[in-house]
Formats: C-alpha cells, structure tokens, sequence
C-alpha cells in the first residue's frame, strides 16, 4: 500500500508541475481537478475519510464548475460565442 | 463648491447617474515645469521591451526558487512525526479521543468536535459562507429587466440553444441521477455524528446536483421550486436556529456541557443532541450557498 502512496505522490508533483505550463486555460482546470481527486484518494489512504469527501466535493466538483464557468464568461473557451 | 452642490454630487453618484470626482472633468496634462529637471516620464502602451520581457521572467523564477527553498528550510527544522514533546501533543487531543463520546454523544469524533466543542467556530463559518454569497451577489447580480443590449440577445439565444437542442444524453442523465444525487448528500448530511461527512460535505453534495440539473434542464426549470426568495428565507431560518441553539451558552455563564436535550444512546439515529439539527442547518446553508453561486456566476440571476 506504500508504493501506492509513493505513485499518488508523484502523481500529485506531476499535477503541480503541469498546472501552471498548460497553454490552454482549459487543460489547466482539468489538471487541477486531477490533483483534488487525487489528494481525496490520498486522504482516504490516510484514514481521514471526512477531510476526503470534503476535498472530492469542493476541489475535484464545486471548484472546477465554478472555474469553468469562469472561463466562459471570460471567453476563453474554445466553441463559444467570441472563438467560433 | 457650496455644500447643496455637494450634496448633489454625492446623490447622483449614490444613484449610479454621474462620475463620483470632479476631478476628471479637467483632462490632466503633466507640464514641464522648471522645477523638475527631467522631463515627465511617458507611459509606453505598446508591446513590453525585450529587456523588460526578460527581467520579468528572471525575477519571477527566481522568487519562485527562494521562496522554494525558504519553504523547504522550514520543512526540515520542523520535528518529526509523533514526537513527545512537542506543542501539539497536549491534554486536549487526549481528552477528545477519550470522553468524546460520552460528553458529546456522536460517534463520528469528528462531528462531535466541530458541532459541539467547537460549535461557535463552525456558526462563524456558515456566517461567513452566507455573507460570501452576498458578495458575489453584490458584484455578479444583473437585474432581469434592465439588461445590457448585447447581453440580452446572447441570453436569447442561449434560451433558444436550451430549448431547440436536443441534449439526451445529458437531460436523460440528469433525469435519472439527480435524485440519486440529493438522496446520497441527505444521507451524508444526516449521518453526519454517525459516519465520515457532515454538514459542510452533504450540502456540497446536495449543491452539486442542483447544478447538474441546472446544467442540462435550464435555470428556469430550477427555480420553480428555489428562487432568490427561498433562498433567502432558508438561510434566515438556517442561522437564526443555529445561532439561538448556540447562544445559550453566553446566558449559561459559557459552561454549556449541561445539555437538556438527552444524548440517546451512541450510534442511533437521533443520538449526539444538538448536532443533527445543527448539521442539517449547515448543509441547507452550504447546499443553497453552492447553488447561488453557480447560478450568480452563470447567468447573474437566480
């Protein structure tokens, strides 16, 4: 179970990394929702199984919806009014 | 300037109809003056300088790498896990794991900590969840009747593309699962002294299944049964119980531990007292706070 802890991990560093070198806005959102469902995942191995379903719902749900409606607002969204 | 102008200055700008300063009426022209040997410097508007490009970059990497290794500095002073001695390991921790269950009645030592121990903090922050919520109100709000010309034909149009495509998929699969959805967040909010969850986790849950029906069914399918005035009281309502459920403990001299509500026995669904009701409280509060602001930042109104 620790060489899954240890996979996580480096998941979560790979996640770090990527987030912020994302061209597209887009990718980044999905990158960070990543990150939070692993982070649960992480938790949940951790026996913090409230701070799990905390961090499932608010980072990997609330947080990417309100991002991405964000981001559409903003018009950066590929396929909406502004970028046909 | 009288201060009737004034007054009427400080109307209008109240109203939204002028400019707050008169200031700007006089266009602003940096003279040379004699005093200053250099001449005013001149904002440059078009394209940064190579030079300017790359101190940027350079500054920012390097900030980055010192505050890096500041943060890994401190990693490693700090002492190692499970240490005796050091500040967190007190009586309190203790005292939690080992009468927790028998002061507080939940079973989910967790709960038992935030809604009965700590049950003030937890008001503070269900206060300042609502009060968030205002803030995006105050800045996102856009009024129904009095739209912007382009705004309101994109809000056409995105009603038509609502009501003339034919999204199965996702309007079948809202249809199925968004029962399911608020039935498990009630769940969560229910069992909260019971199970891992709560009231904060449930109302996301609730919340997130507000949104997917709102996503694939339309707003306005949403708020025949939750508008803005529901909204409202619920909240009210929510945090007025909490706060008079809570407050006793300021008229009871703080030492609130003598609960009249009886415990029940552990593990039982109407066990732990007070926490049921106040978690069922924060989960509405959280549940319409998370659906206010996807629809505030959707489309501003709800």
């Amino acid at each position: 179970m620790i060489y899954l802890e240890y996979l996580l991990l480096i998941f979560l560093i790979v996640c770090a990394i990527l987030a912020p070198l994302c061209r597209r806005l887009l990718n980044a959102v999905l990158v960070f929702a990543a990150f939070s469902t692993v982070t649960a995942i992480l938790w949940l191995l951790m026996q913090a199984p409230d701070l799990a379903i905390t961090e499932a719902a608010v980072g990997a749900g609330i947080d990417t919806v309100l991002f991405l409606l964000t981001l559409k607002t903003a018009h950066f969204l590929d396929g909406t009014r502004d970028k046909k | 300037m009288s201060a009737k102008e004034l007054w009427t200055r400080f109307a209008a700008w109240v109203n939204g109809e002028a400019a707050p300063a008169a200031r700007f009426e006089k266009e602003y022209q940096p003279k040379h003056s004699p005093l200053f040997r250099r001449k005013p410097r001149e904002v440059s508007t078009g394209q940064p300088k190579t030079y300017e490009v790359w101190f940027y970059r350079v500054s920012a990497v390097l900030a980055s790498v010192a505050l890096i290794g500041i943060l890994l500095a401190t990693v490693t002073r700090l002492p190692l896990h499970g240490t005796p001695g050091t500040p967190d390991q007190n009586e309190v921790a203790e005292r939690y794991v080992e009468q927790g269950l028998e002061e507080t009645g939940a079973v989910n030592l967790v709960s038992g900590m935030i809604l009965d121990y700590r049950a003030f903090d937890t008001f503070g922050e269900s206060c300042v969840l609502f009060l968030t919520a205002m803030s995006v109100f105050v800045l996102l709000w856009n009024d129904k009747h009095s739209l912007p010309p382009k705004l309101e034909a994109e809000r056409k149009e995105d009603d038509i593309i609502l009501a003339e495509e034919e999204m199965h998929l996702l309007r079948h699969a809202a249809h199925f699962l968004t029962p399911f959805i608020l039935l498990f967040g009630i769940y969560v909010v229910v069992n909260g002294h019971l199970s891992p969850g709560g009231g904060f986790s449930g109302g996301i849950i609730i919340g997130s299944g507000l949104i997917f029906y709102a996503t694939a069914c339309g707003q306005k399918t949403v708020s025949r049964f939750f508008d803005r005035k529901a909204f409202y009281i619920l909240n009210f309502i929510c945090l007025a119980i909490y706060a008079g459920a809570k407050s006793y403990s300021f008229f009871l001299g703080a030492n609130h531990m003598e609960n009249p509500i009886p415990k029940g026995i552990p593990g039982a669904i109407l066990s732990g007292g007070l926490i049921l009701p106040l978690n069922i409280c924060v989960g509405l509060v959280v549940a319409c706070t998370m659906y206010a602001f996807y629809a505030l930042f959707n489309k501003g109104d709800f």
